[in-house]
């Protein structure tokens, strides 16, 4: 499913920039827009809404949130409350809200979510094609995640998305020999030898994180043409790309720092700031956390972003957390929902948001991606297009339960882990992995 | 306040009945049920009860049916008879969990009893700041098992391990850090050491508390006779103990095998499932999973073993024959 912008549309995109340039003074001053008619939607009488979504990055995240919140409430009249809940309840929560048919009139939780809910959940085209046009369309990962599978049906509005490419000290790499980080993976390994070498090594979570392991799993298996599912959505997961991936990571995971088995989500971020580590993968926390340290600053300074290592792929083999909104049918008040959804999309709301967030978010319409939170700093420049990624948890077939079953059980994760540890052979390894999708993926 | 006619009446019969007499009231039929003793019985369950089915019966009765269903978080599931566990049977993740966990519940449970008892018996002598030094011994049981946890987390870390520190930094040692968490059995160990540390405090308290049950005198007639420190223990400490030790070496089990916070804050089950108990393989399944039935047949499976531990510890251990000598029935 190729995402393509037309011609025309690159005109509009144009235009509206011209026509949004023009608007004095406002936040959104630079992000074009395009004069389209907004979808109807009289807000229901006495409408109250519940909103649940995941706690905050960074403060802004829920400060700027909530004052949007309280804006929308105050233009609409429409009482609107805002739970933030942990990033690990917040599916079980929706699993209950889903189930019972009562609760939260909309659910801003993970990608996969809205999928998943398909039955019980309200379908959004009206609202999604008014925000793409008005808003020079929807990002890969945006589109991908919004629509239905093979329809042309939405059925979320993806908020944002965070994602993981190369943090590398500019330093180190060019100690090694390399201007920046080599597409191709015989230049990654030797690039990763040489770092080992100048006891400067690299470190990639192989352990039980969700985040970062699968992150890495993920983008071992694609770079080199492998993935979990074939376009039907069989397990594909047994197959020489899966073997030839895991053969390079027997001879990549010598080079990276000890102990990263049992590395978590926070591990890297601890040992890159410790000087430990000095290539990893991440989201653009770690870099912020440095930048806001004095202490460290001159690892922040030293610190540069780029895309993982593409491989045979042919763009960064590497997806982005979704942050996916849905509304459920249970909604009492669906059309106040939708406004609600949408004046959180506008500019007025969505840039301050987008840019108070630092980076953390990455927008999922493009036109946000002539914010000035992106032009802040030039080391932003790789998280810009952060949900544009072609790749996706479940690639290459469609998005279901099972595939966010597979990333939770670490199944990807372990079958590398037990590669690299020595426990099994590439062949095992990928039969393994292939045993236990299969159970998620039966019926 | 009496009417005029009944008053008349009590007049008119009065000098029939004997004086004083007080009249007894007819009782009502609710009166008549509540003096009923079966009824008063069960009227004075009833709260016990419904909360027991509410909060104990229920969920489990409700574990034990998911384990039977495909239910999954977010879809109710369909009967599907033995099949969660006809698949944890050949999987081989489910197997090398039963093994930690008996593995665990077992080298465990022998540490805590072994430093415990010691400890017990250290702690019933008369020392300087004894009432003190017996309440620093309970500090590891205090602290809340996930503080604990995430201190030993910090404590086995590749990078920033004290321990590594140490060895490496201050006495030069080694060169590298200690690998604590990063292959299976390290790992393992690590995990159990840490669960002997919280366990402790429990095992020497309880004990303690048996120790100063037994009777100064028997020691004394002990003594008389010529025993020996280790004859004391052998036929006086040890038999008397007995009986307090099964029970808390069942509770002690108990707790062991379903351990769940010190090895999901720790390991989370890494490496490579090499450290998942049947407690945190349950969970992983079934709540981040999303796999319910699968998990609840995880933790279903838990039960025989904790029956088995059950009863071996409590038959066994609280026999008289072995506390009492093989002729003493």
């Amino acid at each position: 499913m190729a995402f393509i912008i037309t011609r025309r549309e690159s005109l509009r995109l144009t235009a509206a920039g011209i026509a949004a340039a023009a608007l004095p003074g406002s936040a959104s001053a630079q992000v074009p827009r395009a004069d389209v008619a907004a979808p109807n939607l009289p807000i229901e009488k006495g409408a109250t809404l519940r909103i649940l979504r995941p706690a905050r990055f960074v403060e802004p995240d829920e400060v700027i949130f909530r004052a949007n919140t309280a804006k929308f409430q105050q233009t609409t009249g429409v009482e609107t409350r805002v739970d933030f809940v942990g990033w690990e309840d917040i599916r079980q929560q929706t699993a209950v809200a889903s189930n019972t048919g009562s609760g939260p009139d909309v659910v801003i939780g993970w990608a996969d979510d809205p999928h998943v809910y398909v039955d019980k959940v309200a379908e959004l085209s009206d609202l999604a094609e008014y925000l793409g046009k008005r808003y020079g369309g929807w990002t890969f990962l945006g589109e991908k995640y919004g629509k239905r599978d093979k329809t042309n049906n939405w059925i979320g509005i993806p908020f944002g998305g965070t994602t993981g490419p190369i943090v590398y000290r500019k330093s180190a790499v060019k100690e090694a020999g390399f201007d920046k980080i080599p597409n191709e993976h015989p230049e990654f390994l030797k690039l990763c030898q040489a770092l080992k070498k100048a006891n400067k090594p690299p470190g990639f979570a192989l352990g039980n994180a969700v985040g970062d392991g699968n992150g890495f799993a993920q983008w071992l298996i694609w770079s080199h043409g492998g993935a979990l599912l074939d376009e039907a959505g069989k397990v594909a997961i047994n197959s020489k790309e899966t073997v030839a991936a895991l053969t390079y990571l027997k001879d990549l995971y010598p080079t990276f720092i000890s102990g990263t088995l049992s590395w978590g989500d926070p591990s890297n971020n601890r040992a890159y700031a410790a000087g430990d580590v000095w290539l990893t993968a991440n989201g653009v926390s770690l870099y912020f956390a440095l930048k806001n340290d004095p202490a460290q600053r001159a690892i922040a300074e030293d610190t540069d972003h780029q895309a993982l290592p593409f491989g045979v792929a042919s763009s960064a083999p590497q997806t982005a957390t979704m942050l996916n909104a849905m509304l459920f049918k249970h909604s009492k008040f669906p059309n106040a929902a939708k406004s609600y959804i949408q004046f959180m999309m506008e500019s007025e709301q969505y840039d301050p948001w987008l840019t108070g967030c630092l980076g953390y978010w990455s927008h999922t319409l493009r036109a946000y991606g002539k914010s000035a939170v992106w032009d802040s700093d030039p080391k932003l420049e790789v998280y810009r297009n952060g949900t544009d990624n072609k790749f996706w948890s479940g690639y290459k077939g469609p998005i279901t339960q099972a595939s966010q079953t597979v990333a939770a059980e670490y199944v990807l994760v372990q079958m590398c882990a037990s590669v690299a540890s020595g426990e099994a052979t590439p062949q095992e390894a990928a039969r393994e992995a292939e045993r236990r999708s299969r159970r998620y993926f039966r019926g | 306040m009496a009417s005029p006619a009944h008053t008349l009446r009590q007049t008119a019969v009065a000098p029939a009945a004997p004086a004083w007499s007080a009249k007894t009231p007819q009782p009502t039929w609710l009166v008549a049920l509540f003096d009923w003793k079966p009824f008063l019985v069960f009227v004075c369950l009833l709260p016990a009860v419904g909360l027991l089915l509410a909060f104990l019966a229920y969920p489990l009765g409700l574990g034990i049916w998911l384990a039977f269903t495909d239910t999954t978080v977010g879809r109710d599931g369909q009967f599907v008879g033995l099949d969660n566990f006809e698949y944890l049977f050949g999987d081989k993740l489910f197997w090398q969990a039963v093994f930690y966990s008996v593995f665990y519940t077992g080298v465990a449970t022998v540490g805590k009893f072994g430093l415990g008892l010691y400890l017990a018996l250290l702690l019933n002598n008369h020392l300087p700041f004894k009432s003190i030094l017996r309440a620093v011994i309970l500090l590891p049981w205090i602290v809340p098992t996930v503080l604990s946890a995430i201190a030993f987390w910090w404590i086995y870390d590749p990078q920033f391990s004290i321990i590594s520190y140490v060895f490496v930094e201050v006495l030069g040692w080694r060169t590298t850090n200690i690998d604590f968490l990063g292959s299976a059995w390290p790992a393992r160990w690590s995990l159990i050491a840490a669960n002997i540390w919280r366990g402790i405090p429990f095992v020497a308290i309880s004990l303690l508390a048996g120790l100063q049950t037994i009777s100064a005198s028997l020691y004394e007639a002990a003594l008389i006779d010529g025993a020996s420190g280790w004859q004391r223990f052998r036929y006086i400490t040890f038999p008397l103990l007995l009986p307090i030790l099964a029970i808390v070496m069942t509770f002690s089990i108990i707790f062991t095998f379903t351990d769940f916070q010190l090895v999901y804050a720790i390991t989370r089950g890494g490496p490579v499932n090499s450290t998942h108990l049947l407690a945190t393989l349950a969970f992983q399944r079934g709540i981040p999973g999303g796999m319910l039935g699968e998990g609840a047949a995880i933790a279903i499976s838990m039960v025989p073993f904790l029956v088995f531990a059950t009863l071996f510890s409590y038959f066994a251990l609280a026999r008289r024959k072995w506390q009492q000598g093989e002729a003493n029935d």
